[in-house]
């Protein structure tokens, strides 16, 4: 929780906001993980790509949340 | 029939223990009263981080999710997985946004989007667009609900309406006795059951069939020999951008829902929410392999049942899985998953919907000095008459039809976007070219969708999300989510006609916000002062 600053408005504008903008794009950029292969496990590149954005996405929140507090 | 005996004593025990703790919920947490709007819709608005998470994950992914997202991946592979990157996008996309809407919602006492809208724009006739908007593209939504409920049921042999009527009749009288707890409670039993099953399905499945590889090549093979052009496990050059548009416009869409609003605003504070943002994409993955169950169906050769109209109800395909894969107890505990899975949702939109009626309709156009108790009644009742409606969809309608309306309504939700989420950034907006923005996009949206077909049911009109740009002249198969053009259509006009407005001079309405109010955070003295969670 972060305690209100009276000299200075407060704001949600922080350069670590941009690092939400990489989840945000990743899974929209189709020619990355648009191929069966590298196999993994089994799964074509397509789903575990994929899967493996939620990952980045996780990360990403994570951090943007704990510098911006 | 007698075959789902143990199946359906396992789904109604588990439906009755839910059914009693939604009655027991309005005790827990309880508030020294519960006659107030903000109690009743909200929860008292002082949910931590665990609760809203299960309350904005069951929530945000439907039994009809469940059984849809699958039954699409069954049918057009790669396509249907879309619901993956759409649920990874979302989260960093609304991260700052829903902060801000739950500040300016605590500070000022907003509980539905169109409260927010008539306070920002100082336009009542613009609230009352986003409030209609709302409602329209709700309603199907909980109607939907019925049919991921129906699915389970045929796929233990149950035909006939009448188990439907029961389980939302028992819905609709502990959301009328509880309010926000009901779901919230039932939440934690759902995603458990949720969980369970579908971690015992991802392991336990493939082993059966073969491991994960025979299962992608099966379902390669089977997409193969097809005729069909748009189908595969990869995306094909004319539908990748219907992929990325459809993943895209679903995002932007998510959270102008009323009912996804109203789990977010029922946390304690912005940290909650945020807190969310990361540990939501839980549910992402849990979807990501609920979708991959639509190629194991096709691996194990699953067949869906056959509806009375002699035409395979594709929804089925989930559970007939079950039914084939699992052991009968634990069938009819993933059935039970399936079924209060529908629940949670239903009574968040209907509460949501209900909301929307009594603050924005009621309260504005009909009894403008209404009570907190009186407006707590309408709401009640209101949220009754909701669910009573989605059941008559279902029963006197064609399914087919809420199938259809909630598709348009996840284009018409989208046209509520520049008001709602641009307006938590940005007042440049004129409040009329908002409202030209909302019609035309809105105009936009239906005449696209009404000239999508669907070659596989036969249908002429309102067969998809998918708009052929070739009807815009373009020489391509290439198509492109048809909610996604229509809001570009909303934010040109929006735009040119803010211009507009601003050269003649029209004058625009009051901006009842100010800017520190986006940033005001639990134990801020406007959140305590304003919010009206306090008893009555």
């Amino acid at each position: 929780m972060t305690t209100p600053d009276p000299g200075r408005p407060r704001s949600d504008r922080s350069p670590w906001n941009w690092l939400l903008f990489v989840p945000i794009l990743l899974p929209l950029l189709t020619f990355l993980y648009n191929s069966d292969g590298p196999r993994l496990l089994g799964f074509p590149l397509f789903y575990w790509l994929q899967i493996s954005f939620i990952v980045v996405g996780v990360i990403c929140t994570t951090i943007v949340y704990r510098m911006t507090r | 029939m007698s075959g789902h005996t143990t199946e359906l004593v396992v789904f109604a025990l588990l439906f009755l223990l839910v059914s009693a703790m939604g009655f027991v919920a309005a005790r827990w947490r309880r508030p020294e009263s519960i006659e107030s709007l903000h109690e009743w819709g909200l929860g008292g608005r002082n949910f931590g981080t665990w609760i809203t998470w299960f309350l904005v994950g069951g929530d945000l992914y439907t039994a009809y999710t469940f059984v849809a997202v699958p039954a699409l991946v069954f049918g057009a592979g790669a396509m249907g997985f879309f619901a993956l990157p759409y649920t990874v996008v979302v989260y960093p996309l609304v991260f700052l946004v829903l902060a801000r809407m739950w500040s300016v919602s605590h500070v000022h006492g907003f509980v539905t989007p169109a409260d927010f809208v008539r306070a920002r724009f100082g336009s009542p006739t613009l609230a009352l667009a986003v409030a209609i908007t709302g409602l329209v593209a709700t309603m199907p939504y909980i109607a939907l609900q019925l049919v991921g409920i129906e699915a389970v049921l045929q796929a233990m042999g149950i035909s006939g309406h009448l188990p439907i009527v029961i389980a939302f009749a028992i819905l609709a009288a502990y959301t009328y006795q509880s309010g926000l707890r009901a779901p919230a409670l039932i939440a934690f039993v759902k995603d458990t059951l949720i969980y369970v099953v579908i971690l015992a399905a991802v392991i336990y499945i493939p082993a059966k069939l073969g491991g994960w590889g025979s299962i992608f090549d099966a379902a390669k093979a089977k997409f193969d020999a097809t005729p069909a052009p748009g189908d595969g496990i990869l995306l094909n050059p004319a539908n990748q951008v219907q992929y990325i548009t459809l993943a895209f416009g679903s995002a932007l869409a998510l959270f102008l829902y009323p009912h996804s609003l109203t789990g977010v605003l029922a946390s304690r504070n912005r940290g909650v929410i945020k807190r969310n943002m990361s540990a939501l994409p839980a549910y992402s993955l849990l979807l990501g392999l609920i979708a991959l169950l639509g190629y194991m169906a096709i691996a194990a050769g699953t067949k869906p049942v056959i509806g009375e109209n002699g035409k395979p109800i594709s929804n089925t395909i989930v559970p007939v899985l079950f039914d084939q894969m699992f052991p009968d107890w634990f069938a009819g505990l993933a059935y039970a998953a399936i079924g209060i899975g529908a629940l949670v949702p239903a009574a968040i939109m209907s509460i949501a919907a209900a909301n929307l009626f009594t603050r924005n309709i009621y309260r504005e156009y009909l009894n403008k000095d209404a009570t907190d108790a009186q407006e707590a009644k309408v709401s009640k009742l209101v949220s009754l008459v909701v669910k009573v409606g989605a059941v008559l969809c279902i029963l006197v309608l064609d399914p087919q039809f809420s199938i259809d309306l909630q598709l348009i309504g996840g284009v018409i939700i989208l046209q509520t976007l520049p008001a709602v989420a641009l307006g938590l950034y940005t007042r440049w907006f004129h409040k009329g070219g908002l409202i030209a923005g909302w019609a035309l996009g809105l105009a936009a949206g239906m005449w696209m969708l009404y000239l999508i077909p669907n070659p596989a049911t036969g249908k002429t009109h309102f067969g998809g999300s998918a708009f052929a740009l070739s009807n815009l002249g373009f020489d391509t198969k290439m198509t492109v989510y048809a909610g996604f053009l229509s809001l570009a259509v909303n934010l040109a006009v929006a735009a040119l006609a803010t211009l507009a407005f601003r050269a003649f001079k029209v004058a625009d309405g009051e901006d009842a916000t100010a800017r520190e109010d986006y940033f005001a955070d639990e134990g801020d003295p406007k959140v305590k002062e304003l919010d009206l969670s306090a008893p009555h």
